[in-house]
């Protein structure tokens, strides 16, 4: 397992390390206005939200689904909080928006579950329906409009700062919950099951559609309070532009993090460093000027080196080299 | 069984569609009682500006009496095109639309064209080597808009100026234009210079992110030139959690003054606005008029456009509609 985490984690020293060949002050850390400031507080505070949705994605491709709407759900959430706000400045008004919106999310999670767990239909194509779908409804719920809100409360979810960006803070929180609750109880060991094996996991006593059911509406929760961190940055609610392929970048991070997309194991360390990834990525084609036309490239380029070096074939002749050494 | 059924089916399409196609256009034929209809195919809704665009068509097509056909197109270019053969069919007297895409109008058009129907572009152009496909194009210049940015700042500064940009979407008209409008005029002064140059893809959170790259790898940045007004709000929420004041310690210039945007100029975090005017809806009727009056008009209009300083916000924003 270890040696798996091994290539993602030399991948993102390597980015690291080319921020700070290009601009040495990449890694300056200073106190501004009572919080830290600096390029890796921003890799931290702009990832938090792939981080959170790529849990929940982990979860869901463990029992061998995936969820194609996360960035759907993300939109409505940040657009439903928003218009809940309007012009309003209070705490309470803030809280409550959020709150509807995540029970919304759960809702879309169980419609979800329903379509996989209820009715049997391909995860890929069920999820398919609310990624076409949900950002329509963010556009009926915002009238097509960018909806400005300034709410000092609401702010704080994905532009406040304790010491740290809340917004990170948050998803650790929950990556540490989802790591107790998964790997101290059986649950993740059950979860695997339903992937390797539904039918049989069944048989055997493992209540298979519930726990389906039960990762949906997670990584729909996960998305939610991810729209809400990417709309509270701005402090408005955009329903096209919110969380627009972040589904993408989501299972990039869980497959880059050694979870296979064949269900019946994952791990959420390496899920992590996906998302560091990533974000990483974004943050240095910013910091060392590459042009926008050549982006795309350069990400592609380094994401295929990431996943050429954990491929079965690639691992082998390397672990053959290294025992012909030895 | 299927078989059969498909092919009936198909019979029966075909057939339909000779019958469209052999239905000669019978000239700009309006419903007779001299009232000029007007087909209009819109992108979509995918922001304030396109909402306030949307609007002024349909009230300036109320106020010159013209009866306006409407559909939304939501960003498809298949919508668009099936939207433009059913006014063709309706037998309008005049289509407009802004093109989704560029490319791949020129079968359609060429049906308009055959069945006499003139076409008005708004907006946005369409990528064609056929010139005589359309009557007109009215829409902003792109080009100018970045002139415009580039002049405020040749005039306003002072000392050498490290400029970085925030880029619309790449490859979008808009920002290639105003990327080559600004480069060209601040060219004059060599003390000017564009440090940084990145997409924000159109949004506030692509423009915040950009922006918090390069307040950590420019060790001077004094002016901020945004392609559009939402990405540079985005940079505003960069600039305040780097502990440095918007509009005074790094300046801001925008292009597009929707609401949002006006009233942080009026507050004095952005410098200056160029205009990109949505109301078009008066030009656009006028220039309905006389192509189907049969008159003459040039291939390209400009949409009448200002500019906006701190000032003139303060002054503007209450009577703003978008």
């Amino acid at each position: 397992m270890k040696n798996r985490l091994l290539w993602p984690l030399l991948a993102l020293a390597a980015l690291l390390l080319l921020n700070l060949a290009v601009t040495p002050s990449f890694f300056a850390l200073r106190i501004q206005d009572g919080h830290l400031y600096g390029g890796l507080v921003d890799v931290l505070k702009n990832g938090a939200p792939t981080l959170l949705i790529a849990l929940g994605m982990t979860l869901v491709i463990a029992t061998r689904g995936i969820d194609l709407s996360v960035g759907a759900v993300a939109a409505i959430a940040g657009a439903v909080t928003c218009v809940h706000i309007g012009t309003s400045d209070s705490t309470g008004t803030a809280l409550a928006g959020m709150a509807i919106a995540l029970v919304l999310c759960a809702v879309l999670g169980l419609w979800n579950g329903f379509l996989v767990a209820g009715m049997g239909i391909q995860p890929i194509i069920a999820t398919l329906v609310l990624m076409t779908a949900g950002r329509g409804v963010a556009m009926l719920v915002t009238e097509g409009q960018i909806v400005t809100v300034n709410n000092t409360a609401y702010r704080q979810v994905g532009a406040g700062f304790v010491v740290l960006p809340v917004s990170i803070l948050i998803s650790l929180l929950v990556l540490g919950l989802v790591a107790f609750v998964t790997r101290k109880t059986a649950l993740g060991m059950l979860i695997e099951a339903v992937g390797v094996n539904p039918e049989a996991s069944r048989l055997a006593g493992v209540r298979s559609r519930t726990i389906i059911w039960t990762v949906y509406v997670f990584a729909a929760v996960c998305a939610g309070i991810a729209g809400l961190m990417i709309s509270s940055n701005v402090s408005a609610a955009d329903a096209n532009n919110a969380g627009l392929w972040i589904e993408m970048d989501a299972i990039l991070a869980v497959v880059i993090g050694g979870t296979s997309l064949a269900g019946g194991r994952y791990s959420l360390t390496g899920t992590l460093i996906g998302a560091l990834i990533i974000q990483t990525l974004t943050t240095t084609v910013y910091t060392i000027g590459v042009a926008p036309e050549v982006t795309l490239v350069f990400k592609a380029v380094v994401v295929i080196a990431v996943c050429l070096v954990q491929a079965p074939k690639a691992r082998a002749a390397l672990s053959f080299r290294k025992v012909a050494v030895s | 069984m299927l078989k059969k059924i498909t092919t009936v089916a198909s019979v029966v399409l075909l057939s339909a569609l000779t019958a469209c196609g052999s239905g000669d256009g019978a000239g700009t034929g309006s419903s007779g009682s001299g009232t000029i209809t007007m087909g209009f195919a819109q992108v979509g809704a995918e922001s304030g500006w396109r909402t306030a665009n949307t609007k002024s068509i349909q009230d300036e097509a109320k106020a010159a009496g013209i009866e306006l056909k409407f559909s939304d197109a939501q960003q498809k270019q298949e919508n668009q095109i099936k939207a433009i053969r059913s006014y063709i069919q309706q037998k309008v007297s005049v289509i407009a639309f802004s093109p989704v895409v560029e490319t791949g109008w020129d079968t359609v058009l060429q049906e308009a064209k055959r069945a006499n129907i003139p076409v008005i572009l708004t907006d946005r152009s369409i990528d064609s080597d056929d010139t005589s496909l359309y009557k007109t194009f009215l829409g902003s210049d792109f080009v100018e808009e970045g002139r415009k940015a580039g002049d405020w700042l040749v005039a306003n500064a002072s000392g050498p100026t490290n400029v970085v940009e925030l880029q619309g979407t790449t490859g979008a008209a808009p920002a290639i234009d105003r990327k080559k409008g600004f480069e060209e005029k601040i060219a004059s002064k060599s003390d000017i210079k564009v440090v940084a140059s990145q997409t924000g893809d159109f949004t506030r959170s692509g423009g915040k992110q950009v922006m918090e790259a390069f307040l950590k790898s420019q060790p001077k940045i004094d002016v901020v030139y945004a392609h559009n007004d939402d990405m540079g709000l985005g940079a505003i929420e960069a600039i305040k959690a780097a502990g440095k004041v918007p509009g005074k310690d790094i300046k801001i210039i925008t292009v597009d003054a929707v609401k949002d945007g006006m009233q942080a100029l009026a507050n004095g975090e952005i410098n200056f606005i160029v205009e990109c005017n949505p109301l078009l809806g008066k030009q656009l009727m006028d220039l309905t008029k006389k192509v189907v009056a049969g008159e003459q008009v040039p291939e390209r209009v400009v949409t009448e456009e200002g500019t906006f300083t701190q000032e003139q916000a303060k002054t503007a924003l209450p009577q703003r509609q978008y």
